[in-house]
């Protein structure tokens, strides 16, 4: 089976909130010093299904990311964890697009692929926590999609049978293939790459294209960033003090009580 | 005829829980924008819920009600819901950012070449534009988006909008949309619905007690299940003590967990990494329960105590037991 790959790189979300910082002028996060990019969460997660899928079936593996030239970064981790080729999209034109324009360039570079069965892309990416992008692709690309998938069970080259979350619970689907997947992060914990796959790494060369190479012609803005900022958060705390902290526990549900909380 | 139109993707053969928030932001929008208050009500044996949007101040509904035996799939529903956007022409889209409305949303918008934001949790005409805020980066930061196309689409965070009081109820005019059942590339072959273990459901919760690392060991984690029992609470907790396995994944709140907004939301032993702060940035009072005052949590925090809880929580469960007796 011939799996496609769609990863984004992003600020590190594990980083404390003290060194987040918005640059409001420029409506963009300023870069915390000595803090790599890594890849989007959700993304590591596809990749992990995708290699277990090539363990079990054959086929080769290729990661698609858009972005400016540090997300090399983020394709060398993918191929050290094990994937078999990768293709960077790098275009100042394309690099802060909006969604709808990522999901036609990244939907363009997929359709120069010789051929692929499934395209498997994170449910959504922890930067702009918009979840769009990969359904995009799918429209664009002309498959169905089934988004958030929580388990993929049984899979072969022309179907496969995936969970995939609603309301309260879940639903079993056959997905008929190609198809495309957006994965959720109960499906698996992601590998770290074995020293064999970074010395990989370091000798893959990946291919750059730009909007030119993909044939994109310049986009239609459908929505626009206003404003980016940060809430303030003034302490207003109110903090509850007594000569014990027993008495400060029955003092904390008296004043729950006051404020009809409880 | 501009208008807002409405898709309520119904639970099960329930209308879903954050359908009244839903109409109350569509009826609110309707009249900045102008015209009448559609929606598109979509699932299986769904016919007999239409009455119920218009006591909620739909104006119309049209019924997409699945022949098939299983639950209508995602590309059904995307189906349905192109049909209606063409048959109505709205001047945007409305509909829940929470089970089938989380896909479906992104799709359409794509299908129509509109644009879209996701997980909103306000929204304004400004302008003739509709803006919508959003929390972004896992809810360190908020985005605020004019959305530029005709129609527009925004999905709604559950519980971020107030349900009206005393909606407007209206004798909603019904049709069916007949859709199509072609052969598809998605087959559902059955639907798994969990009943929560005890208690009420996390994500529409109304009160919720969390436990972090702080709780020092799963052993310790009944106090949080009696606090939790004496206020009628859900339980949650951090992605620490998940994936640590001291309570199941399930129970987990934040960025890779459930997105939570009670009324009142108190935590026992957590600091308040952003991880988790993302997942409660529409909890309306939390309550912090924690060792080390610097912690990040009490600067979300509208009452806390700093101290040891095995010395505060007992004592407050206790008075609790008692107002509440």
């Amino acid at each position: 089976m011939d799996i496609v790959v769609t990863v984004k790189q992003v600020p590190d979300p594990d980083i404390p909130p003290t060194h987040f910082k918005i640059d409001e002028a420029a409506k963009k996060v300023v870069p915390p010093a000595g803090v790599a990019p890594v890849m989007n969460g959700y993304d590591a997660n596809a990749l992990e299904a995708a290699l277990r899928l090539k363990e079990q079936l054959g086929g080769k593996v290729t990661v698609v990311s858009l972005g400016p030239d540090s997300a090399k970064d983020t394709l060398k981790r993918a191929i050290a964890m094990g994937a078999d080729a990768a293709i960077h999209i790098n275009d100042p034109a394309l690099n802060e697009a909006e969604s709808a324009t990522t999901a036609q360039a990244l939907a363009a570079a997929i359709n120069k692929l010789d051929h692929f069965d499934l395209v498997l892309s994170g449910r959504q990416a922890s930067d702009t926590d918009g979840g769009q992008v990969h359904l995009g692709v799918a429209r664009q690309l002309g498959l169905a999609a089934v988004s958030p998938v929580q388990k993929i069970e049984v899979a072969s080259d022309d179907s496969l049978i995936a969970e995939r979350i609603v309301e309260d619970g879940y639903q079993r689907l056959k997905v008929r293939l190609p198809a495309l997947l957006g994965v959720s992060s109960e499906m698996n914990e992601p590998r770290y790459p074995p020293l064999k796959g970074i010395m990989a790494a370091g000798r893959a060369q990946i291919p750059v294209w730009t909007a030119a190479d993909l044939g994109l012609e310049a986009p239609r803005p459908r929505v626009e960033l206003r404003r980016l900022y940060v809430e303030t958060r003034e302490a207003r705390v109110e903090l509850i003090e007594a000569d014990s902290l027993a008495e400060a526990g029955t003092k904390l549900a008296d004043k729950l009580r006051e404020a009809r909380l409880v | 005829m501009p208008g807002v139109l409405l898709i309520a993707v119904a639970s099960g053969e329930q209308l879903s829980p954050s359908t009244a928030e839903l109409v109350g932001e569509g009826v609110r929008l309707a009249g900045d924008v102008g015209g009448s208050v559609i929606a598109l009500l979509v699932g299986k044996n769904v016919q007999g819920l239409a009455s119920g949007l218009g006591e909620l101040g739909v104006d119309k509904v049209l019924v997409a009600d699945s022949q098939s035996t299983t639950p209508p799939s995602p590309e059904w529903m995307l189906a349905a819901a192109e049909l209606a956007a063409s048959q109505t022409q709205p001047a945007a889209i409305l509909l829940t950012h929470g089970g089938g409305g989380r896909d479906l949303g992104p799709s359409l918008a794509y299908r129509l070449g509109a644009g879209m934001v996701t997980d909103a949790t306000a929204l304004r005409a400004d302008g003739g534009q509709l803006i919508a805020t959003k929390p972004v980066f896992g809810g360190s930061a908020i985005a605020e988006f004019a959305i530029t196309t005709t129609p527009c689409v925004v999905s709604l965070r559950p519980r971020a909008f107030e349900a009206p009081e005393s909606p407007p109820a209206k004798q909603a005019q019904v049709e069916v949309l007949s859709v199509p059942e072609s052969d598809q590339a998605i087959e559902v072959l059955e639907e798994i619905r969990e009943q929560a273990t005890t208690g009420p459901r996390l994500k529409d919760a109304k009160v919720i007690v969390s436990g972090g690392r702080g709780l020092g060991g799963p052993e310790n984690w009944e106090y949080v299940e009696q606090l939790a029992d004496v206020l009628g609470a859900a339980v949650g907790a951090t992605r620490a003590i998940t994936d640590a396995g001291w309570v199941p994944p399930s129970l987990q709140v934040g960025l890779t967990g459930a997105t939570v907004a009670p009324d009142l939301y108190i935590t026992i032993g957590i600091s308040g990494a952003v991880q988790h702060i993302a997942g409660i940035s529409g909890a309306r009072n939390v309550v912090a329960i924690n060792r080390d005052g610097d912690a990040n949590i009490f600067k979300y925090a509208r009452f806390g105590v700093v101290g040891d809880w095995k010395q505060i929580v007992p004592a407050f469960t206790k008075r609790l037991r008692e107002l509440r007796g």
